[in-house]
């Protein structure tokens, strides 16, 4: 047995501190090391004989994966022990932790969708830095005042390195009341699994309840694959329709139904008035028992087959594509030529989302009216303009949001937008090339040089024919 | 320091050269020959004469079947291979050949084990190509990591603290941790004869001291290594096999 740790204990240079509330799989110490002011924790798992084998491989997952991650959303990786003395120095993250909300529930639905969005966020990038965390729970979430921090990596996959979790385990791994279909089936590949995940949660803080209780043993698991839980609205009749449509949406239990990407999904919340609702969103009960009965039958019969594709092959397929109008008639020509540059981006996308934006412009010194001559809100009009346009665009109407951002800066809103709302690609018109825009810099130019993301630029020139033609510069 | 693994170089000078450029640009400072210099490929002269000038200035040259062959013999090899190296044998210079035989099958440093084909029996060349194969070579060693080539197909097998071992596919350029709590077998692909439908010659790359591993791959001119196999008049398939990676 290796001696008790204490207060004061140096270990390679870090000074244990203050022992926090120690895990099931490990202790935690705040520690501290001379001349370095990043909070941190010590985190010293339990390899006890006989301990479950799943503790020591995790501590080798999280000492694998956490030094690869970077980004707001996850602890700072400080260092890790060696074979003698095994333990993880990472940054102490400040803030709440979602399993404290957990008593505070039902929470609003407002609430619900912020905290979903912030987790959304968290998970799509690390969904793109090739890790799938694959045990999202409350309690390892910590909001903090502008994001959500994703903590315990130790059952979590990085799509490049071997799956040490799968090697080891018999069968499923993860907790009962969280784990996703696929997961139960044996399938650690699907990023969509942590998409399920955030459903429980969400469901959980909307409702005061779990979605499938909390079994413990794993034979118990498998009953979501045909038992639909009871929709949030039946347990608390103040959830809104597209909570529960994103909600169920996100537990559903073939991936290919749940949304593509997390990014998607934070993209719906943080608009709930652009959710499409479906039969999701009106139901109020379970489906009855012949219905189950049959489901379980066909799941008997043709178990689901997993499709695994490389983590980036599927975020690639699943982009948000923000597309920027403007709706003067005399860009008729060129609006043509954007609808063909977004129809060609979105060939070979089958899970891709379009936003739609127009710029409202308000002039920088006047206080603008919020009505026109007649009364009538300007947004409403562009609205109509927008939907209009996306008549030539051939993408379910689920997938395409219209949106009116209103500023003086053009450029800028499109920009923040895109940052906002994680965007893949940009497809916006150039209107042109005047002298005043070549002096004053155009629209377009601006967001190619300080897009978050891929940006194409449309032109449309008529040629000889007189037709209009389109051609387009790509900027990666 | 970074080391770079060079496997099963068969006699291809276009593979060679690139690979060993590729690995000076990248900051290798040693470079550790994983065995078969000759056989299959035009070039064996020059890749002999390569490796060892690479020996005196430092690197460590293993023994690989299809050296051994050019003295023993060619009884346990396949009708191509056995083809290959008696066309190699004439071709080869008193020097290379001495060279060739004195080459040790294994070499130790630090907790690693370098061999061709296994570290169970390493003169019986056997192909690490399942988990079967694989716990062979873990059992026949204490090495923490264990490097060889021999299957021209990258794999890495681990065997975890509990005792289970599994391979993995490697993807390129990704930086693999080989973590100190398991043991590692690094079957590294091949520069001049990959099979792994990939045509780029493919070496390994090790940081010794954050043991860590990067499987390397190197697109070169293998059109002109294939042609060269060609006019050599050696068997068809080995120039094919140059275009298809396979």
């Amino acid at each position: 047995m290796k001696p008790q740790l204490e207060d004061g204990q140096v270990i390679d240079g870090f000074r244990l501190v203050d022992p926090l509330e120690s895990g099931g799989m490990a202790s935690f110490w705040r520690v501290a090391r001379e001349g370095d002011d990043l909070p941190m924790l010590m985190k010293i798992p339990l390899l006890r004989p006989g301990e479950d084998p799943l503790t020591i491989i995790g501590y080798e997952v999280e000492q694998m994966i956490l030094p690869r991650l970077t980004g707001p959303h996850v602890p700072r990786f400080v260092a890790a022990g060696d074979f003698e003395r095994p333990y993880i120095v990472m940054e102490f993250i400040h803030g709440t932790s979602v399993k404290s909300l957990l008593e505070k529930t039902p929470l609003p639905s407002t609430e619900v969708a912020a905290i979903g969005a912030m987790i959304a966020f968290a998970l799509h990038d690390i969904h793109r830095q090739h890790v799938l965390h694959l045990d999202l729970k409350p309690s390892n979430v910590i909001l903090r005042k502008d994001n959500a921090v994703l903590i315990d990596f130790g059952l979590s996959r990085h799509d490049q390195l071997p799956d040490l979790v799968q090697e080891e385990a018999e069968g499923p791994v993860g907790t009962g009341a969280y784990i996703a279909p696929e997961q139960i089936l044996g399938d650690r590949s699907d990023p969509r699994s942590d998409l399920f995940a955030l459903g429980v949660i969400m469901y959980f803080l909307a409702t005061g309840e779990r979605p499938f209780g909390e079994p413990q043993r794993a034979d118990n698991w498998r009953r979501r694959l045909w038992r639909d839980p009871v929709p949030p609205r039946g347990r608390n009749a103040s959830v809104p329709p597209w909570l529960q449509e994103a909600i169920l949406r996100c537990l559903e239990v073939d991936p290919e139904e749940r949304y593509a990407t997390a990014a998607q999904l934070a993209f719906d919340l943080q608009h709930p008035d652009q959710i499409t609702l479906t039969q999701r969103a009106a139901r109020l009960k379970q489906d009855d028992t012949i219905t189950v009965g049959w489901r379980r039958l066909r799941m008997w019969r043709n178990p689901p087959v997993s499709m695994r594709r490389a983590l980036t092959t599927h975020l690639a397929n699943a982009p948000i594509v923000l597309v920027a109008i403007d709706l003067e008639p005399a860009h008729e020509a060129l609006n043509h030529a954007v609808a063909v540059a977004v129809r060609r981006v979105l060939a070979t996308e089958p899970n891709a989302r379009l936003a739609c934006i127009n710029v409202l412009k308000l002039a920088r010194l006047s206080l603008d009216k919020l009505e026109d001559s007649q009364g009538r809100n300007p947004h409403l009009g562009r609205l109509v303009g927008l939907k209009h346009w996306t008549r030539a665009i051939p993408l379910a109407p689920d997938r395409i949001t219209y949106h009116v951002l209103e500023g003086t800066d053009p450029a800028r809103l499109i920009i923040d937008y895109a940052r906002q709302n994680r965007v893949d690609h940009i497809v916006v018109g150039a209107r042109g090339a005047s002298m005043l825009r070549r002096y004053l810099g155009s629209v377009s130019a601006h967001v190619v040089a300080e897009a978050p993301c891929t940006v194409t630029v449309v032109r449309a020139h008529a040629d000889v024919a007189g037709e209009s033609t389109e051609n387009s510069a790509q900027e990666a | 320091m970074w080391i770079g693994l060079f496997s099963d170089i068969h006699a291809n000078r276009e593979a060679l050269e690139a690979s060993l450029a590729h690995a000076r640009a990248s900051g290798i400072s040693r470079l550790i020959f994983l065995g078969d210099y000759v056989g299959y490929g035009a070039d064996p002269g020059f890749a002999v004469d390569t490796v060892m000038r690479e020996v005196e200035l430092g690197a460590v040259a293993l023994l690989g079947n299809h050296d051994a062959a050019i003295e023993a013999g060619t009884r346990d090899m396949n009708p191509v291979a056995a083809e290959a190296i008696d066309w190699t044998r004439p071709r080869l210079e008193r020097r290379q050949r001495e060279f060739l035989s004195r080459l040790p099958l294994t070499f130790e440093d630090n907790n690693r084990l370098f061999v061709h084909a296994s570290a169970h029996a390493p003169a019986h060349w056997e192909y690490i190509t399942s988990v079967a194969s694989a716990s062979r070579s873990f059992m026949a060693t204490r090495a923490q990591v264990t490097f060889c080539g021999h299957v021209h197909v990258p794999e890495l097998y681990h065997l975890s603290p509990t005792g289970k071992i599994a391979g993995f596919q490697p993807v390129q350029a990704v930086e693999i941790p080989l973590l100190a709590q398991r043991r590692w077998l690094v079957v590294m692909g091949s520069v001049g004869q990959p099979r792994d439908y990939n045509p780029a010659a493919c070496y390994g790359a090790l940081d010794t001291e954050r043991n860590a591993l990067i499987y390397v791959r190197v697109p070169y001119d293998n059109e002109t290594a294939a042609r060269k196999v060609r006019d050599a008049g050696l068997p068809q398939i080995l120039s094919l096999r140059l275009i298809e990676g396979a």
